[in-house]
This record gives C-alpha cells, structure tokens and sequence, in this order.
C-alpha cells in the first residue's frame, strides 16, 4: 500500500515489458512483440481514462472517441504524403485536446448518469461522421501506407525500435501521471470525486480543474490512437464505437481504478485473454463477463489490489 | 454606523408549495456570535445554504464586507471569507485529516495548476494545517485517515477546514449534532475559544451550546424571523417560549 511498493509494482511491470521482445525472441514467437506492442497502447488509453474515472469519479463512456481522434491524425496526413511523427502526433494530442475541450465543457456541467450518456452521445457522433466521410475511407477504412517517420535512426517499420518507443511512452507517461496525481493538480482531482460539494465550499471552483483533467486525459488517448494506427497500420472508423469505449473502462476496472499501475495490469489481462480465449471462441466474453463481476464484488481495487503492493492508493 | 460584516435582506426561497425562507432580514456585526434556532422545519439549513452559496435565494440581497455576494458561488464566496461546516459531516474521506486540512489551505493559496511538486511535500500548505489541526485538538490525528476518525473529531476537523481558508465568518451548521456529552463540550469549548477571533454564524438545536455561545439569537419559524435578540431577552420572550422553547418549562 505504500508508494514505495506501488512504485516498485510498476518498476517490475516495465522492466518484465522490456524483456517481452527478448523472450519472444527467444522463443521465435515475433507475434509476441505485436501483442504487447497492442497491449501497451492500450494501456495507455486506459491510463489516461483512469485519470478522470478513476482519480476524478468522471465516468466517460466516450474516451474511444479519442483514439480514433489519434488515428485519423496519423492516416489523413499521410494520405496526403505528410507522414513525419513529428507532425502527426502532436496533431493527434492537439485535436484530440481540442474535441476535449468541447465534450467537456458541454458534459461536465452535468454529472452520473447524464454524463455518461453525453460523452457516448459525442463519440457515438464522431463516429457516424468517420462512417460518412468517403474519402477517408468511410466504413472500411484505410491502410496507412506507412509507419510516421520519426527521422534518424528511430524506424518504427522494425518492430523492435516500434516496441521500445512505445515502451518509453508508457513508461513517462506512468512517471508524469505519478507526479501529477500528488502534486496540487492531482489533489483537486482526487477531491473531486471524494466530495466535490465540500470542494467547493472551502474555496476551489471545480469545474475548471475538471475539465483541464479531461482535456489531459483526451490529448494522451489522442497520443495512444497515433500509436494504434501505427500498430494496426489501419485507420477503421471502428476505433471510435461505443464498445472501444467500453472495453477501456473494463480494462480500468478490471486491472484497478485509481491507480496507474492497475490499468496497465487490466489492459495486460484484457488482450491477453481475447488472444488466448478467441482462439476456442468466439464468444470469448462469455469468460471475460464472470471475470469482471468477481473483480468486482471481490476485488474492488483490481486485480492490481491482489498483487503484494498493489491496493489503491491511500487517499 | 458601520455597516455590519453581514446583512440579510428580504431572502425569500421555495421549493415547490414550501416556504423555506420567507423575508429573512439579518444582521451581524464583526465579531458578533449571532445563533439562529428554530423548530424542525424551520429553514436553517436552507438559510445557511443560501448565505454559503449552494442555494440560490428566489428574492433577496445578501451583502457581505460590503458587496453584493448574492449571485456568487460557494466558491467565490469562500474567497470573500466565508467559511462553511456543514450538518451532516463533509470530508474528504479517504483523505487524511493533515490532507484535508491542507487542501483547504491550498484553495486559498493560489490557482492549483500545478503539475510536478507534490503536494504533500509544500510546506506552506503542510505546516498551517499542522497548526490548525493542533488549535481544534487533533495534533495528534494527522496522519488519521479522516473517514475512520470519531464522529466527534470529523466534526472538528470541519472546523479546522473552515479555519484553514481563513474565514472571516464561520457559517456553522450544528456543530454539536450527534454528538455524545463529553465531545460536545469539546466542541464548546474550541468553538468559545474561536469566539473573539471569528465573527460566527450558529445554527443549533441544543440549547445549553447556544446559550453558552451566543451574544445574539435569531429565532426562525416557518422560514420567518420571529424574534432576535440578546440571549436573556430571548429566553424571557412569550413568543418564543410559545413556539418553540415549550410553554411552562424553564429554558
């Protein structure tokens, strides 16, 4: 429960991910390195949704919206021949920002149930408008004709330098989320979902500190979908439904809200087990399903909490 | 005459065929303890939400150290020196009673913008919320998560908040509710040492607090100020004892 352990729990996360392409290697299973490439993304989706839903009690069923928000950054320019990184991510973390800022200041001047249902609204809308737009390949789709080019000797074609790049995002990303989440920031945040009426009355206006929240945690799930287009090398309208929303919050829960570890652990399980079970089935939620409702009566802080060190963070 | 710290006038507030608050006028001087009492019902806590700001009056002027607060929100009204403890505990539950302490000192210490340096290790927000902690009397449960303290010290680490943002009236909504005899005289006894230093604002069913505190009493029914003043002259009032002291019986 300390944060010295909490943070050696998540040491030991990076440092086993590190070693994944040597094992894969090892075992001449290359698909490994794709797997976890994928389940590094999305942890830091989940990662950046836990940050409203688990830090700040804002329950977005719309943070998909933002991973397709990344994609699109990514595939559209390189239709049109841009496909240098350096231009493509920092415009998937500003729209990203920017759809943000307008979902939030629209959804947060309501709250439970209303709010859930607009960030679904939005995204669901994004969505649509992906479907409709043919020359970014409507509902099929597009591939991506290549990988963003981050110049000099980082090229994200070798699967390997594409890994480690990936790796050293989700591992600053941990370590900023850390130090925002103590600093006075993370504290409002924390006391948002803890009691926001009481907020209010000893002096801080709330809303402001929120939204900035949301916009963070938008441009970092932007910054994640730049990287899933990479990784699929495909831009799919699909990134955007409602259900892609929904599988980040099971991985958020199902690894431990409120924590950063947890939805690395939770994003780890949620692949993994679609990996492994969608080769029996198809119906592979029919196990995800039972899982998560145990998690759930028994195991509220995630499976993050059943790991010595793990457990929510102490207030 | 000064005009006083806060002036109520002509509050009006329904909910639906309820009157809650029927053409309040109030008045309270600085450093005055002004008690409001009341029967169940009578509207106090809504009072005390529309003078904190979570309640919107229907008609009505609340002005406070000189200006119109009557349109500003909670928050901005903390920033003006109202400082609020609510009837039923509000915490921050999973926070330690040190974090509460010191968010409330942060609220009033610049805009929380701030990304790298933790916060707990700001001794400007730390060390006068250690202080506070120690002038309410519970120095020695710091680090006591604040959702498992006794229901008496949650009461009084509210106090400590409203203190930390540095009020200069306290809005005290049954400080004592709940409470067994020992803590509450605790809580009489943190809150007479406050007296000289804060202007307050109480609303209190236990008579013995009130009298205890007091330099005037209110008494609301039915959303109406039915009477005020010193708290000997209330205690002798007909009226009063009528509606709500209980005929015949010794106060």
């Amino acid at each position: 429960m300390t944060r010295p352990r909490r943070g050696l729990v998540t040491l030991a996360a990076l440092v086993a991910l590190a070693v994944v392409p040597l094992i894969a290697g090892l075992a001449n299973q290359p698909f490994y390195l794709d797997l976890f490439r994928r389940i590094m993304i999305f942890a830091i989706a989940a990662v950046s949704l836990d940050i409203i839903l688990g830090y700040g009690g804002m329950v977005s069923l719309g943070h998909a919206a933002y991973l397709g928000i990344g994609a699109y950054a990514v595939a559209v320019p390189a239709l049109h021949g841009v496909h240098s990184a350096w231009v493509q991510w920092p415009l998937a973390m500003a729209l990203s920002a920017l759809a943000a800022l307008i979902i939030g200041a629209v959804s947060l001047r309501t709250s439970g149930v209303y709010f859930i249902m607009i960030t679904l609204a939005f995204a669901q809308m994004l969505y649509y408008i992906g479907i409709s737009i043919e020359p970014w390949g409507g509902d099929d789709g597009m591939r991506l004709a290549r990988r963003s080019q981050l110049g000099g000797v980082l090229d994200l074609a070798d699967p390997h330098v594409f890994y480690y790049v990936v790796l050293a995002m989700l591992a600053v990303l941990l370590l900023v989320g850390e130090r925002v989440i103590e600093a006075r920031f993370g504290t409002v945040i924390r006391a948002v979902k803890s009691n926001e009426p009481r907020l209010q009355a000893i002096g801080v206006a709330a809303f402001r500190y929120k939204l900035a929240a949301f916009v963070l945690a938008g441009a970092v799930c932007g910054l994640a979908g730049a990287l899933l287009a990479n990784q699929t090398e495909y831009l799919t309208p699909s990134y955007m439904h409602w259900t892609r929303s929904g599988d980040i919050i099971v991985m958020v829960i199902l690894g431990g809200m409120g924590t950063l570890a947890g939805p690395v652990l939770g994003a780890a399980t949620f692949l993994l087990l679609e990996n492994v079970l969608a080769a029996w089935t198809v119906h592979w939620q029919i196990i995800l399903g039972p899982l998560l409702v145990l998690v759930v009566l028994f195991a509220r802080g995630g499976l993050l909490s059943l790991l010595p060190g793990g457990g929510a963070r102490d207030g | 005459m000064a005009e006083p710290l806060l002036a109520v006038r002509g509050l009006r507030k329904r909910f639906g065929g309820l009157v809650a608050t029927d053409g309040v006028d109030v008045d309270v001087g600085e450093g005055e303890t002004l008690a409001i009492i009341g029967p169940n019902g009578a509207g106090k806590t809504t009072l005390i939400g529309q003078l904190a700001g979570d309640v919107r009056p229907d008609a009505g002027t609340i002005r406070f150290a000189g200006a119109d607060v009557t349109a500003l929100s909670a928050a901005a009204r903390s920033h003006r020196g109202l400082a609020r403890s609510f009837q039923i505990t509000s915490i921050f539950r999973e926070f330690s009673a040190l974090d509460n302490v010191a968010l409330a000192v942060q609220a009033h210490a610049g805009h929380s913008f701030r990304f790298w340096q933790a916060a707990r290790a700001e001794a400007s927000l730390r060390e006068p919320a250690r202080a506070i902690l120690e002038r309410v009397g519970l120095g020695g449960r710091a680090d006591v998560v604040a959702g498992t303290l006794a229901h008496g010290e949650q009461r009084q680490l509210e106090i400590a908040m409203a203190l930390a943002t540095r009020p200069r009236l306290l809005l005290l909504d049954e400080p004592v509710a709940g409470m067994g005899l020992d803590e509450s005289q605790r809580m009489v006894e943190l809150l007479r040492a406050l007296r000289g230093h804060h202007t307050i604002v109480l609303v209190e069913h236990d008579m013995d607090v009130v009298f205890a505190l007091a330099d005037r009493i209110s008494v609301l029914v039915y959303g109406r100020v039915l009477a005020t003043g010193a708290p000997d002259a209330i205690r002798l009032d007909a009226e009063v004892r009528r509606a709500y002291l209980g005929e015949g019986q010794p106060a």
